[in-house]
């Protein structure tokens, strides 16, 4: 099978066996990010347009080198560089983008929707690199490509997800994944940041730390956004810590041999201790590792869709 | 499947000559190069890796010396890539060696307009630089569109344009043999 559709908007819209062939994608790509020379002429001659509207180095920087190592040419919008500052709107802007040619536009906005309105005006392919609050496909993406090379079967996995979930893409987009491969996701954080209704997606909610990380086998932490303090999600960052940290004794809750996750970047001492992102335990630097393979398997996927 | 329709298959080789064709191109790359030092044989995905593994195979009962052995997938190389509506599904290069310096026998089933091999050795050189690289193919089957030649050959078959050569094998769940179909796709 191949994927046939222009965009990559959420996780949502994909099924089982998408997201799988994705994940077999990217398999054959991370072959090719440890060789020596890690280029390959697949995408020679394509444009990708990194359109980023907020701040991010990991996700651009992934991106970019996904697409380099492609051998696509990779031209980075940010606003503060273009005219959008002078009042263009986004669909104009990305008109003027795909004028020049631009195959595939990456992009990364505070609105969610955004990637989904851009991807109905432009005949580019755009991928959404984080929409809002709504979703953020490539990071689900990579955290599943993790666990696969770990070993770890989706169907059954427990898996417990732990912070602001109300705020997070990734979070959102994690739990798509994990429940349409059948894993049992369980929700963990204080009241005033589990949204409602989560469990109509099939998500179970905690709000005692301890006892959501009783046997899972995967712990993927939320970063907490710092700047949300004084909103009255949460009294102190120190109180935050102490429910919600993840330390060395709380890890020891969860099956043996269970994998700590986080999508960085880390507030070490704060959603989790320096010696618990340090173990051999965490996963974070694979993750990282492996985003650029999945996101090599997303745009040469996408890629034949022009 | 396309082709499995017996009426239009032309048989060219059965099971037992794909064998002695194995047997034999296993002898010349052996005679060729002295022996499997300094040797190692990658199968272009997906037909090329079962008769590398076939090869290697007669090569290590000749010689009861192993010969290292890779898989290569050369999607990512195709000259094609750009022009089709849907990517061709990708599947993992292995090759668990440095091929730096070794000779390098390519091994395909069948070898027709050449822009496989092309991309193979791309994909090859992309790893390391061979010391040379040798072509072993099941079929022959002309129509070269590159300057392209296979160093051993199990059989030459004349045929034309709009015929489509395949070669079944075993490890597909099918009998070992090589046939022509007449006209028509892929």
């Amino acid at each position: 099978m191949s994927l046939k559709r222009k965009d990559l908007t959420g996780i949502a819209s994909l099924s089982p066996d998408e997201i799988m062939l994705i994940l077999e994608t990217a398999d054959s790509f991370k072959e090719v990010t440890g060789r020596e020379i890690k280029k390959v002429p697949a995408l020679r001659g394509k444009t990708v347009v990194n359109f980023f509207f907020e701040p991010s180095t990991r996700t651009r920087t992934s991106f970019e080198l996904a697409a380099k190592r492609l051998s696509a040419d990779v031209i980075n919008f940010s606003p503060s560089s273009s005219s959008i500052v002078k009042g263009e709107s986004l669909l104009d802007t990305a008109r003027n983008i795909e004028a020049m040619q631009a195959d595939i536009i990456v992009l990364r906005h505070p609105s969610a929707g955004a990637a989904e309105t851009l991807a109905r005006g432009v005949k580019s392919s755009v991928i959404n690199a984080g929409d809002g609050w709504h979703e953020h496909p490539t990071q689900a993406l990579l955290d599943l490509f993790t666990l696969r090379e770990k070993k770890l079967e989706f169907k059954g996995l427990r898996v417990a997800i732990v912070g602001d979930l109300a705020h997070s893409r990734v979070a959102r987009s994690n739990i798509y994944a994990l429940t349409k491969l059948g894993a049992e996701v369980r929700a963990v954080g204080p009241p005033t940041m589990i949204p409602a209704c989560l469990e109509q997606l099939g998500v179970r909610v905690y709000y005692d730390m301890d006892e959501a990380l009783h046997g899972v086998d995967v712990i993927m932490m939320l970063r907490l956004q710092l700047e949300r303090q004084g909103r009255a999600l949460f009294p102190t960052i120190r109180e935050y810590s102490r429910l919600y940290g993840l330390t060395a004794d709380r890890l020891r809750l969860a099956e043996p041999g269970a994998l700590v996750m986080h999508p960085g970047p880390v507030n070490r001492g704060v959603e989790i201790a320096p010696e618990v992102a340090d173990s051999f335990s965490s996963v974070i630097l694979d993750q990282v590792a492996n985003g650029v393979a999945v996101r090599m398997g997303v745009l040469y996927l996408l890629s034949g869709a022009n | 499947m396309i082709g499995s329709d017996k009426q239009h298959e032309k048989l060219i080789m059965d099971a037992h000559e794909v064998a002695r064709a194995l047997t034999r191109i296993a002898h010349e790359i052996l005679e060729r190069n002295k022996g499997v030092g300094g040797m190692a044989l990658v199968g272009i995905r997906t037909g090329g890796v079962h008769l590398a593994h076939r090869l290697a195979r007669r090569i290590q009962e000749i010689e009861r010396e192993p010969v290292p052995i890779g898989e290569l997938d050369i999607t990512l190389y195709r000259d094609d890539l750009a022009g089709r509506k849907d990517q061709p599904i990708l599947r993992k290069t292995s090759i668990p060696f440095n091929i730096a310096d070794l000779k390098i026998v390519l091994v395909d089933d069948v070898l027709f307009t050449g822009r496989t091999i092309r991309a193979a050795m791309d994909g090859l050189i992309d790893l390391g630089r061979p010391a040379e690289i040798q072509l072993a193919v099941l079929v022959d089957r002309g129509h070269r569109q590159l300057p392209i030649k296979a160093t051993y050959i199990g059989k030459n078959i004349p045929t034309s344009r709009d015929e489509n050569v395949r070669v079944f094998l075993e490890e597909e769940g099918e009998e070992d043999r090589v046939v022509i179909i007449d006209g028509g796709a892929p």
